[in-house]
């Protein structure tokens, strides 16, 4: 089979001014806040990711589709340099921040996650009680002057991950004990409370009822004002309600990035509608 | 019908035997508790806690020098092994794979399989020779080499339990590696540590052999580190193998105080386990 992977020109080209559900879209072109150029990426020897390039934009959500095992994680772990620390992974190609490269040597990874933030596949509360969590990395990071303040903090990103209700009279049990939909919105919290410029979220809402998914959506589309987000998603529709743009990937290449609307409704290539339509995947 | 009967007579068969076994490894247990028990409870009553032994042919007195000499003994070696076999664990589970790691292993593995009597002949040479002096420290000093590769170990094994997806988590927060292991990781197997630290300390408790040529006895009260010093196990062998059966009666009752700290220190390990675990998940 044969399929043409569209060139990193055409998604800027495809990206370009036009009416659309969102009005930020028909403001002037927003900074380029990640900029991905020839990314490959490998496994040992065994290659996840081919040549990738594209453009996420400021301000905007970005999703991303296609079918498991395809490489959106591993590429969402690319771009906070999460994939360091497995052994005998590698990289090609460039990844940048605000223009500064992600991967250049001297470059401060801690900082760069600081300011990449990251929701997991799988969530990973600490085993430590809820407020522990949330306050861990505004602990690590020294970014609360008192007590109150810290309080005030894990507060505000409990609210913001629509958890706050259910918790507040009992931040100091175990988090453990919290069920897997509110272990995941607790991740959220987490990830909100050191206040990135980017937030990752893979498969943010996998476990939750429509309710927290629905709080979930209604956050990611308050946030984008002062944040950047990439989100991975199985869910067409979700991505279609939320995200501004959407990169289809398939077997470890990008196969069509450009508006949401457009992948969803007139995408160019044959694949992409394939996917979005059901006919596999 | 048939079959089915044949089933279940090989499902009872095989529980029966299953119960035995556990019977089987009880009875040495219970019969171990039991005649020292009856054995060592008729000798002990205050006294044997407070008072001095006495010299041959008086009856009563105690072994409040020896009690006090194994608490002082097993607090040396704690001292000692705790920090050093947890940080080795450390070590060992988070550099695993480097020639480092494999050989620290290699080595707790071949330290834990010395006889204690070769570590007490070698405490010996380098702790009591060069000074001419027996002494609580060397006591203590070989008593924490045998500590250190069962804590070290342990810790290892317990760390390397820890789901990879807390260090993620941490990691993605901006904490530095060292900063994930001793906020995350090392407090998610910390119940696990402390229960193996406590079996380690119940352990060489026990150990007469490498206390012989080294802290080797005192018949008076000693809190002094660098002079010889008197302990339940030393203190135990000698009255057992005396030809007097007022020493045998208190060889019983210094078994029983033995065998009740080891239980003591299980029990102790079991609520502060348990009381972490409530805690924090
Ligand atoms: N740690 C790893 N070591 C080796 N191979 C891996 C590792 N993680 C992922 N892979 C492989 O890389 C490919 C891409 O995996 P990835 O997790 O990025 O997929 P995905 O698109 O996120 O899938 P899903 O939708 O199921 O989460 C898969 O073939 C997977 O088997
Ligand atoms: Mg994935």
């Amino acid at each position: 089979m044969t399929h043409q992977v569209s060139s990193p020109t055409r998604f800027t080209t495809g990206l370009s001014v036009r009416d659309g559900r969102d009005p930020a879209l028909n403001q002037a072109p927003k900074a380029v806040k990640i900029d991905v150029e020839h990314l490959s990426f490998f496994y040992g020897v065994k290659r996840a990711l081919e040549d990738i390039s594209l453009q996420i934009q400021a301000n905007l959500v970005t999703a991303f589709i296609g079918p498991s095992g395809c490489g959106k994680s591993t590429f969402l772990r690319t771009l906070n340099r999460m994939n360091d620390i497995i052994p005998g992974a590698r990289i090609e190609g460039h990844v940048r921040i605000d223009g500064l490269d992600a991967y250049a040597s001297g470059v401060d990874v801690v900082k760069l996650r600081r300011k990449v933030g990251m929701v997991f596949q799988k969530s990973n509360p600490f085993p430590k009680t809820i407020f522990e969590n949330v306050a861990y990395g505004l602990r690590i990071n020294g970014l609360a002057a008192s007590k109150s303040e810290l309080a005030g903090r894990v507060e505000e990103s409990l609210k913001q991950a629509a958890l706050w209700g259910e918790v507040k009279d009992r931040l100091h049990e175990s988090a453990l004990a919290m069920s897997g939909g509110q272990q995941q919105r607790l991740c959220i919290a987490r990830a909100l409370a050191i206040r990135p410029d980017i937030i990752l979220m893979d498969e943010p809402a996998s476990a939750l009822d429509p309710i927290a998914t629905q709080r979930i959506e209604e956050l990611v589309y308050d946030l984008k004002q002062a944040y950047t987000i990439v989100i991975v998603t199985h869910n067409m529709q979700q991505a279609a309600r939320i995200s501004d743009h959407t990169a289809f990937f398939w077997l470890g290449r990008l196969v069509e990035y450009d508006r949401t609307d457009k992948i969803f409704t007139n995408p160019s290539e044959k694949l992409t509608e394939d996917y979005v339509t059901g006919r596999f995947g | 019908m048939n079959r089915d009967r044949l089933r279940r007579l090989i499902s009872s068969a095989f529980v029966g035997a299953c119960a035995l076994a556990v019977l089987l490894a009880l009875v040495p247990l219970a019969m171990v508790l039991f005649f020292v028990v009856r054995q060592g409870i008729g000798s002990l009553n205050l006294a044997f806690f407070t008072s001095m032994p006495r010299p041959v042919g008086e009856a009563g007195g105690g072994m409040a020098n020896a009690i006090v000499g194994t608490l002082m003994l097993t607090g040396i070696a704690s001292l000692m092994a705790v920090p050093v076999g947890v940080m080795s664990g450390i070590y060992m589970s988070e550099y695993a794979g480097t020639w480092l790691a494999i050989a620290l292993r290699f080595a707790a593995d071949t330290l834990n399989g010395v006889p204690s009597i070769v570590i007490g002949v070698f405490a010996y040479g380098i702790a009591v020779l060069p000074f001419k002096q027996f002494s609580a420290l060397a006591g203590g000093f070989a008593l924490g080499i045998m500590m250190i590769p069962i804590i070290a170990r342990t810790t290892e094994e317990l760390l390397l339990l820890v789901p990879n997806a807390l260090r993620e988590g941490a990691l993605a927060l901006g904490a530095t590696r060292a900063r994930a292991v001793f906020t995350v990781i090392v407090p998610a197997a910390l119940p696990g540590i402390i229960t193996g630290i406590v079996l380690a300390l119940a352990r060489i408790a026990g150990e007469t052999a490498p206390l012989l040529f080294t802290s080797f006895n005192n018949r008076f009260f000693s809190r002094a580190l660098t002079q010889p010093i008197s302990s339940l196990t030393v203190q135990i062998y000698t009255y057992a193998i005396s030809p007097y059966d007022d020493w045998h009666r208190q060889a019983w009752a210094g078994a029983l105080v033995l065998v009740g700290f080891v239980l003591t220190c299980s029990l102790l390990a079991r609520i502060a386990t348990a009381r972490i675990r409530r805690l924090r998940g």
